[in-house]
């Protein structure tokens, strides 16, 4: 929802006024959540990556860990959970192309057809939010459950096997956060989309463009600061998702949300938690860092 | 996308025209269908509220009013919804006033070091949950803090930031200033334009960064499981029973979350359409 609107400015600071003067005022009004924000989040991330080099002494109790700055933490993590990083990356990147392809034309479809219908469809793209997310994911794992109809209906058909299982299948989880990230994608692909004034789809169909070449020289261009929002607000978190996972995978489709919580949690084994979570966030980082470049958008933030 | 353009251009011939129509009509087809697909779960845990299902809503054998008429007959399902309720409100104040004065800042003043804090704002949207639910936590047990409910309202307040100040600071740089230096002209002072002008105008921005926060903080899981120790919010509740079978009543919870939050939707939409209406 927010990068709906940090798409749809161009972020110059406001063009007026007196208050401008160099003063005391801005910084007083950012004290309190820049506290909020070191305190919370920059000092956390700081204490992960102390953690994430630290070991437990022999014999100490379950949960003690020492500083020993092991930076082979990072590679045993790694490389014992190549896998896992590895389809976190993939299912993301997957689920990524499929919410691309099934949002775009919704959203130009509200940007551009749906006429007074604009806002409530709109309403209509977030509406599923407002239902718990595990809910509508447990839905999911009941909808395409082996009692559930989908696979009654597939069994009954005569080209599948009467074996056919739809949940705890990398299908289930990828079509899970394909699922869950949708929104995320549709509202900054429309909020690009609706700013297209379409007076310059006109002039592309007066300088003879047909509509193919239009679509692709002029509006898929145009949108394509919605494209990166979408594109990264979706990856990003299902790149990090466990419970999709979780809920509609089995062993063989873990994340490495599912290996970082479970080492928190089950192994209380928090130094490779921390270097493994360090781990997705670089390469998120870097990913991220890369992509915006290439797409030349620079107006995200 | 490609079937509104597969429309070969410029003449206007008669298979011209049927295929523009067509190609919009199938737009909206395509439209219908993710519609639809967006929906299902939703209808699905809808209809499961009126499940005559006992302990576990897996499989349907009734229909029944029971689950409506008792929403809190499932242990534990209306604390962790209390829970829940607690820690939105309170984290959406808190997020919504630091994140608003940040916008502000932003969004009003020059000053040094606006990049740093921008991308300050930025890296918690980019960070994903399950590394920011584990730096808390890492944090917290370092500091031998026991998590609970302070811990999960600190979290919230944090990832509902930056959702903040990204909307309010929109809505900011949305504005006409010619309406400021009208009321400037006008011989407002600064205090009154802001209180009179700004603010108002303001306004719409910070309600909707307000709901969003609750939307989140509501609805947040993953980063909560890692901070609250034994307390249970109603996503965490979902969770738990998720391996032994939800009961009914969560369903009723969902369903009537949903319905609350399109009705306060479309009532402030209406709201905003008649104000534009009175003004114009």
């Amino acid at each position: 929802m927010a990068f709906l609107h940090a798409t749809t400015h161009a972020s110059a600071p406001a063009i007026d006024n007196a208050a401008k003067k160099r003063s005391l005022t801005p910084y007083l009004l950012l004290l309190p959540g820049m506290v909020w924000l070191i305190g919370f989040f920059v000092l956390p991330i700081a204490t992960l990556a102390s953690t994430s080099t630290m070991t437990r002494p022999e014999g100490a109790a379950v949960g003690t860990y020492v500083q020993s700055l092991r930076f082979q933490n990072y590679l045993d993590a790694f490389s014992a959970n190549k896998d896992q990083f590895l389809r976190s990356f993939i299912y993301a990147g997957i689920a990524t192309l499929l919410a691309l392809a099934i949002a775009y034309p919704l959203a130009y479809m509200i940007a551009f057809k749906a006429g007074k219908m604009r806002s409530f469809l709109l309403v209509l793209v977030v509406a599923p939010f407002f239902t718990s997310f595990l809910l509508r994911t447990i839905a999911w794992t009941q909808i395409l459950g082996d009692e559930g109809p989908v696979v009654s209906f597939l069994k009954a058909l005569p080209f599948f096997s009467n074996d056919i299982r739809l949940t705890s299948t990398p299908f289930a989880v990828v079509s899970g956060l394909t699922y869950n990230f949708l929104p995320f994608m549709t509202l900054p692909l429309y909020a690009s989309l609706e700013r297209i004034d379409p007076r310059t789809l006109e002039a592309a169909g007066d300088l003879y463009a047909n509509g193919l070449t239009t679509f692709r020289r002029v509006t898929v261009p145009l949108s394509m600061p919605g494209v990166v929002a979408g594109t990264l607000l979706t990856f990003i978190p299902a790149a990090g998702d466990y419970v999709n996972a979780y809920l509609l995978g089995n062993p063989n489709t873990r994340m490495i949300g599912n290996v970082i919580d479970s080492r928190f949690f089950a192994i209380v084994d928090y130094p490779t938690a921390a270097a493994l979570s360090f781990t997705l966030m670089a390469a998120i980082l870097i990913l991220v860092t890369l992509y915006i470049r290439k797409s030349g958008t620079d107006e995200l933030v | 996308m490609k079937t509104t353009t597969l429309a070969p251009a410029p003449m206007p011939t008669l298979s011209h025209r049927a295929s523009r129509w067509f190609a919009r009509n199938l737009i909206r087809i395509y439209a219908a269908l993710a519609f639809i697909y967006l929906f299902i779960p939703v209808a699905y845990t809808f209809a499961f509220s009126f499940n005559d299902a006992g302990k576990s809503n897996l499989i349907w054998k009734g229909f029944t009013l029971d689950n409506w008429k008792n929403p809190c007959g499932a242990p534990e399902v209306c604390s962790a919804l209390g829970n829940s309720l607690k820690i939105g409100l309170i984290s959406t104040i808190l997020a919504t006033i630091l994140g608003t004065m940040i916008a502000f800042a932003l969004g009003r003043y020059r000053f040094k070091g606006r990049s740093v804090i921008n991308l300050l704002i930025f890296l918690p949207m980019a960070t994903p949950e399950v590394v920011l639910g584990a730096s808390l936590l890492a944090m917290f047990l370092n500091f031998r803090i026991n998590p609970g409910m302070t811990t999960i309202i600190i979290a919230h307040v944090m990832f509902c930031i930056s959702f903040v100040v990204v909307t309010v600071k929109a809505r900011i740089a949305s504005l006409d200033p010619r309406l400021e230096q009208a009321a400037m002209d006008l011989y407002a002072n600064e205090r009154e334009t802001f209180r009179y002008i700004t603010l108002p105008l303001v306004m719409p921005g910070i309600a909707g960064a307000a709901l969003l926060s609750f939307s989140l903080s509501f609805d947040d899981f993953i980063i909560t499981n890692f901070n609250s120790g034994t307390v249970a919010t109603f996503p965490k509740f979902v969770y738990v029973s998720a391996a032994r079978g939800i009961p009914a009543q969560a369903n009723v919870i969902g369903s009537s979350m949903f319905f609350i939050a399109l009705i306060i939707v479309v009532v402030g939409q209406i709201i905003s359409r008649r104000k534009k209406l009175k003004v114009n």
